[in-house]
């Protein structure tokens, strides 16, 4: 498949040419039907083109919108089938496997796939082959179309030997040994091919062949379990998108019971009619598979949407997938119908990071580090522990006051103080334009920056526990060694204690 | 129609609120004889307690009463159950965000808490409000941040009907909020109060006064100073005016300088370092002054 962009009306007239630099000149890289007919190919030189032809549209190549573009058809394309691969530059690949039948056979499903890519202005080569190679040989270099079973040689044969994509070097020489097509060079014994130009040909050329099949690399894993539904109609009213993910959920349900496992990550894909394809996921922290309990997830998930889901001209196609199961074994429900607390704990997460996200709901886990700022961190509370993190907090002293604060800033507060002597802690200081007295001052705790992750320029700080005249406790530091790393040390406010 | 019907909607209403204060009843207190006595039984375990912040730089204080009385109202029994904070975003950028090892300091396990970053009050109310629902949690701390107006009877109500029906404690810490009518059991306004020095004008363990605004179940306005003692859980009454040390170390006093060098100092009290390779450990030094 081909995608060319399509630009406004207002350059309709122009031929449109799409240049980038190369080796310092700038150079057609794909040039639109109208320019074309005119004589322009890729590989010209602009200023060449531009002398032949002066009523020229140029637009610079953009790789990146160009991808984005790409994994945009490659979204829609997953309404013919899960499987669907990137072929960069320009193509996509499609495992349609056990899919055509569902859209009335091969030939009904390539009339559709070109009928809703017109309809957004994109024109396609499609072809339909037994491997992919064979595929994409007949889409880039052929006529297209559909290769019956087996037919692969003989359509691949006329092909040029580019179409084997091979590097051109390699196309070069074949081509000077008089080899020009595929079905020149499938006549020939492999192995003196393999020996000049490489085994990579043979492997090719089998592929193109079709006598030797690979599977392509999905840009999404195939789910462990699939339900979706097509509508004739489009549907746009709420109660009918529930109605439907509650089918669907009951379908996957029954699915995921057969295999005695639960779902950890469902994703259900609606398809609008204008191509638009919308994702929405719910994680949970433990396989589930009761499909009230996703439904309710799901619910909280849509209410919280930033960016609600906008039916439009209605969804055609709402797909249900779960990408991630993992074991799930009947639970004995006990005789007060309640299962355990510890499950209610992971429901209720479950729920609240539908709700507010999976980076917003965070336990802390321990570090093995002296720094302040990253003993512990917080991760999200559905991350794995892993059987390896059995760091322990480290216990506190008894019949000792807390040491460490009860809430840090970060980053450290820049605060003005009046230090008693160099190295004791200051008397009094300034912090968000109010005076604290120092009254009470422990110190000073030395924590050196770990040197195997220092930046440049890390001071060593000098900590002190200090409580000013209203007994508001804090954490303070002084940044740099006096005298040796620093002559006029400056002093930060990290913490408060209760 | 309605002759019959609000009678019967107040026989329903009615029949649930004596059920939430029945699981209610479930309390928890103090451990200081004065307070206990003052509000009758306890604090009740599944209700809406707030704590406000008098003044910006007491947010850590109201936190750590908070943290205190959510410690309080685990059952002894067993393990506890999990602690949800449902927090706001700008209190983290105002008071700092939470730091592990200072709740194990205050006698919380980390492993316990559940943090929920919520953009705005609504956020933070609908977290505690959901969490509130689950009764395998041990207490549900609700910090939203400053005035808003979220917060108000409904909602209040909400919560307290949530907690009720629960039995899980309702603990709101408000910062940089003046305290409203709201529907909760018990209101408190938390300041710091000067430590109990240790030796060598170290300051001691965390001191609050506290007052009692409101007392759904008694009499308010009462005032007390504790301390909290993360050893035995409980807190402390401290003696008015009681605050020894404060004179001399208002004082200067000489301070000796420290080398970088000194690493064994020292640090026989320093906390036993999780660091596995005592080559790699950071060289740290804990020396309390003299002086």
């Amino acid at each position: 498949m081909q995608s060319k962009r399509q630009d406004g009306a207002t350059q309709d007239e122009a031929p449109l040419v799409i240049v980038d630099k190369v080796n310092g000149a700038l150079r057609l890289m794909s040039v639109d039907a109208r320019a074309l007919a005119l004589g322009l190919t890729p590989g010209l030189a602009l200023a060449d083109a531009r002398a032949r032809v002066p009523t020229l549209a140029v637009v610079a190549l953009d790789t990146v919108a160009d991808d984005a573009c790409l994994e945009r058809i490659a979204d829609l394309c997953d309404r013919w089938t899960p499987l669907v691969a990137l072929d960069p530059p320009h193509g996509l690949m499609l495992d349609i496997s056990g899919c055509a039948h569902l859209f009335g056979g091969e030939a009904h499903m390539l009339n559709d796939i070109g009928r809703r890519f017109a309809h957004g202005g994109l024109s396609l080569r499609m072809a339909i082959a037994g491997t992919p190679d064979a595929a994409r040989a007949l889409a880039r270099f052929g006529r297209g179309g559909i290769v019956p079973p087996g037919g692969e040689a003989q359509a691949a044969g006329p092909l040029p030997v580019a179409a084997l994509g091979v590097a051109a070097d390699i196309a070069h020489g074949l081509s000077r040994a008089g080899l020009k097509t595929i079905a020149a060079l499938a006549e020939r014994p492999t192995t003196p091919l393999a020996a000049r130009f490489g085994d990579d040909l043979v492997v090719r050329l089998r592929r193109v062949l079709g006598r030797e099949d690979i599977r392509i690399t999905p840009r999404r894993a195939p789910p462990a379990c699939m339900a979706e539904r097509h509508f004739a109609e489009p549907i746009a009213r709420t109660s009918d998108i529930e109605a439907t993910l509650t089918r669907l959920l009951t379908q996957i349900s029954d699915l995921l019971q057969k295999r005695g496992e639960g779902g950890r990550y469902f994703e259900a894909s609606f398809f609008r009619t204008d191509g638009q394809v919308t994702r929405i996921a719910v994680e949970t922290g433990r396989p589930v598979r009761d499909p009230k309990v996703v439904l309710r997830l799901y619910r909280e998930r849509l209410e919280a949407l930033d960016d609600p889901l906008d039916p439009g001209f209605g969804f055609d196609l709402i797909r249900f997938c779960v990408p991630i199961a993992e074991p799930l074994d009947e639970t004995q429900v006990s005789l007060d119908g309640r299962i355990n607390e510890e499950g209610d704990v992971a429901d209720l997460i479950d729920r609240l990071v539908a709700r507010f996200g999976r980076d917003r709901v965070q336990r802390f886990i321990a570090r093995e580090t002296h720094d302040p700022q990253r003993t512990a961190s917080a991760v999200p509370a559905t991350y794995e522990p892993g059987k390896a993190n059995a760091l322990n907090w480290p216990a506190p002293e008894p019949h000792e006051p807390p040491l460490r604060p009860l809430q840090l800033f970060d980053p450290p507060q820049s605060i003005e103080t009046t230090a008693e002597v160099p190295d004791g802690p200051p008397l009094r200081f300034r912090w968000r334009r109010s005076l604290h007295e120092v009254v009470l001052a422990e110190g000073p705790e030395r924590i050196a920056p770990e040197w195997w992750r220092r930046e440049s320029g890390t001071p060593t700080r000098d900590y002190y526990r200090v409580e000013d005249s209203n007994g508001r406790r804090f954490w303070l530091f002084r940044a740099g060694l006096y005298g040796r790393e620093t002559d006029k040390p400056h002093w930060y406010l990290h913490g408060l204690f209760a | 129609m309605t002759q019959t019907a609000l009678p019967a909607l107040r026989r329903s209403l009615a029949r649930l609120e004596r059920e939430g204060t029945a699981r209610a009843r479930d309390v928890f207190s103090f451990g200081v004889p004065d307070i206990d006595q003052t509000l009758g039984s306890g604090l009740g375990r599944g209700a809406l307690h707030e704590v406000y912040a008098l003044s910006g730089p007491d947010v850590a204080a109201a936190t750590g009463f908070a943290i205190a009385m959510a410690l309080r109202a685990a059952p002894g029994a067993t393990i506890p159950g999990p602690i949800l904070w449902a927090r706001q975003d700008y209190v983290d950028t105002e008071a700092g965000r939470l730091h592990a090892p200072g709740l194990a300091e205050l006698g919380l396990d980390p492993d316990r808490v559940i943090i929920v970053q919520a953009r705005d009050a609504l956020g933070v109310l609908r977290a505690g409000a959901e969490a509130l629902r689950c009764p395998a949690l041990s207490a549900v701390l609700i910090e939203p941040w400053g005035e808003t107006g979220a917060i108000d009877l409904v909602a209040t109500r909400r919560l307290s009907l949530a907690a009720g029906g629960s039995g899980v404690p309702a603990l709101m810490v408000r910062p940089a909020a003046s305290p409203k009518p709201s529907a909760a059991a018990t209101r408190w306004a938390v300041r710091s109060l000067p430590s109990q020095a240790l030796e060598a004008g170290a300051p001691g363990l965390p001191a609050f006064a506290i007052t009692l605004l409101r007392n759904r179940a008694g009499t308010a306005g009462h005032e007390w100073r504790v301390e909290w003692n993360r050893d035995e859980r409980c807190f402390r009454t401290r003696q008015h005016g009681q605050e020894p040390g404060r004179a001399h170390a208002a004082l200067p006093r000489p301070v000796g300088a420290v080398s970088a060098n000194r690493a064994g100092t020292g640090s026989t009290d320093w906390p036993a370092s999780a660091t596995a390779d005592p080559a790699l450990a950071e060289q740290t030094t804990r020396w309390r002054d003299t002086g």
